[in-house]
């Protein structure tokens, strides 16, 4: 049994563990060391994480590339927004259940569709249902406030109403930073967890060979579609998240290119491990904010960005990591 | 006693009839070379039986219990497996994972997403147990991707074999692979089958195979049973060797 005992010696979630408490204690310490702004680009970059996480579970692990994934995040996003306006619910932990239950339905009647099919046929359905969501948001202005969007005041976490007077940047930047924080890592853990699991094997056996699957004894589009619901609901509670952050909720999350947005981080980053997309998530979000601040061509500048990534580091930032750490050591410690 | 019967089961392609009224009979604990030429309609057969074509018309019967209808999941339970003749492996798993899989699978567990997987020793041990059984424990943590074709032939059935069938389908088992390769491979596989009491079903081109490895012979001709019986028989049968074998075994 002694192959076995290396596999699992190899397999050990200790050193993932180990490495995740140490990433998160860098977490908890950097907004002591960085000021308030860089702190709120964090933020962000940690819920466009979760929403990565949500799209990678279908695109790095089942094998499904969705261009729709803007429609669970505008669903998570909208859903807090209309529970402030028609319910006046001013708790998060509200937000985030309510947030969390539209983007569930919403994937129950989008998977049903979406999971018959693979390939290109996936990835265009995937747009057009979202694309149909947009459109409603857009149209039906009196509902949603048409391209104005909805505004979302600052909510109360636990229990707990900004005080009066205290500053909304340095709410952002501390007490909700921890909030997004601390799902950031239950949202990571969960998701580990997920992926690794037997359900988790049996995904990526969907996704190498889907006939051999089926001859195992996998029900393919049963697991596609539990794959689409932990998908779906993952990225509706990045939604709920990014919507106090930003303080409105417009039309424009729920358009195609927000999904491109989302592919990109999972490419960026690296779609073929479990932290590539997170990478992704945080290195895009801040590319994007820079590039704008740099110039008016920006398009053009994350464009070239997302050629050369294809082109010269397919495996994403964390691949391309993992590839020459292997090298430098075959290199330097042999 | 028939582990496995079908009653007058139809497959067509368009004009193509490419299983036609086919009436067969797998008797518990047998090996059984099913042979043709090409397009003769093995392959379509093993395809109806094991859930990948669905069958025009016709009876499919396993273990006394019509399977006609059932899905592939279902007649994976009832205990009906296959390898292919094309290998299809999880490419970008390991060969534990491969066969790791088939063990989730046969215990229900692959639904399971809140525990981990590497926690369920047992099933990695049998898992790596059954790389042992085919030779390929020194593989374990190889990417299947990454082995010879040979060894993925093997993998091929080991992966079905790990569902603890109590029919096996194997389809050209050896085809792909080098001459010196096939007779290890079904040494291999035949000497798990037997010692297990699996019933096995073998797609084979090669007469030399065929004759050494099989306890009876189909012979398949034109979506048509052309002959059934023992090596012997089927070698002494001159339909068989006129329209099958030629003048090598005649």
């Amino acid at each position: 049994m002694s192959t076995v005992a290396v596999q699992l010696e190899v397999r050990s979630s200790i050193k993932a563990l180990a490495v995740g408490a140490v990433l998160s204690g860098l977490l908890v310490v950097l907004p002591f060391g960085i000021d308030p702004y860089q702190t709120i680009l964090l933020s962000y970059g940690l819920v466009m994480a979760i929403a990565a996480l949500g799209h990678n579970l279908l695109l790095g692990y089942t094998g499904l590339l969705s261009f729709g994934h803007s429609a669970f995040f505008g669903v998570g996003a909208y859903a807090v927004a209309f529970m402030v306006k028609y319910l006046h619910v001013q708790s998060m932990e509200l937000f985030m259940m309510g947030a969390l239950a539209a983007s569930l339905i919403t994937a129950l009647l989008f998977g049903f569709v979406c999971v018959r099919y693979t390939r290109i046929f996936f990835s265009i359905l995937t747009l057009a249902l979202s694309q149909v969501l947009w459109s409603l948001a857009y149209k039906f202005y009196w509902v949603t406030g048409g391209s104005d969007g909805l505004r979302v005041p600052t909510p109360k976490l636990l229990g707990v109403s900004l005080p009066s007077g205290e500053d909304k940047i340095n709410f952002l930047a501390h007490s909700y930073y921890y909030y997004v924080l601390v799902l950031f890592l239950a949202c990571t853990f969960v998701m580990w967890v997920i992926v690794n699991s037997p359900f988790g094997k049996a995904l990526q056996a969907i996704r190498d060979n889907e006939t051999r699957a089926r001859f195992v004894g996998i029900q393919i589009r049963r697991y596609r579609l539990v794959a689409f619901l932990v998908s779906g609901v993952f990225t509706g509670i990045a939604g709920a998240l990014w919507v106090p952050l930003n303080g409105l909720t417009t039309p424009d999350i729920l358009y195609w290119p927000f999904s491109g947005e989302i592919v990109f981080m999972s490419v960026l980053g690296g779609f073929h491990n479990f932290t590539g997309p997170i990478t992704g998530a945080i290195v895009f979000n801040y590319l994007k904010t820079y590039a704008v601040g740099f110039t008016v061509y920006w398009q053009a500048f994350m464009g070239v960005i997302l050629v050369v990534l294809v082109v010269a580091l397919p495996q994403g930032i964390v691949g391309t990591a993992i590839q020459l750490t292997a090298w430098a050591r075959k290199r330097f410690f042999r | 006693m028939s582990l496995l019967q079908t009653t007058k089961l139809t497959k067509y392609f368009g004009e193509t009839h490419a299983v036609d009224a086919v009436d067969f009979t797998v008797q518990e604990g047998e090996v059984l070379a099913l042979i043709g030429s090409n397009g003769a309609g093995k392959t379509s057969l093993v395809n109806v039986i094991s859930g990948l074509l669905s069958a025009d018309s016709g009876r499919i019967v396993f273990r006394d219990s019509d399977v006609t209808a059932q899905s592939v999941h279902d007649r994976i339970t009832a205990g009906i497996a296959r390898s292919f003749q094309l290998v299809n492996l999880f490419d970008q798993l390991t060969l534990l994972d491969n066969l790791a899989l088939s063990i989730f699978s046969r215990q229900g567990m692959t639904r399971h997403f809140w525990t981990l997987a590497e926690r369920h020793r047992a099933v990695w041990q049998e898992a790596f147990e059954i790389l042992r059984q085919f030779g390929l424990e020194s593989k374990a943590t190889i990417l299947a991707g990454g082995i010879s074709q040979g060894e993925r032939k093997l993998l091929d059935v080991a992966v079905a074999y790990a569902l603890r069938p109590r029919l096996l389908f194997l389809d050209e088992p050896t085809s792909g692979v080098g001459t010196r390769e096939k007779a290890p491979i079904m040494d291999i596989v035949t000497s798990i089958v037997r010692s297990q009491n699996i019933t096995a079903v073998v797609i084979e081109h090669d007469m030399d195979i065929v004759f050494k490895y099989s306890d009876r012979i189909v012979v398949m001709h034109q979506g048509k049973i052309l002959a059934d019986g023992s090596p012997d028989e089927i070698r002494r049968n001159e339909a068989v060797t006129t329209t099958l074998i030629g003048t090598a075994h005649a």
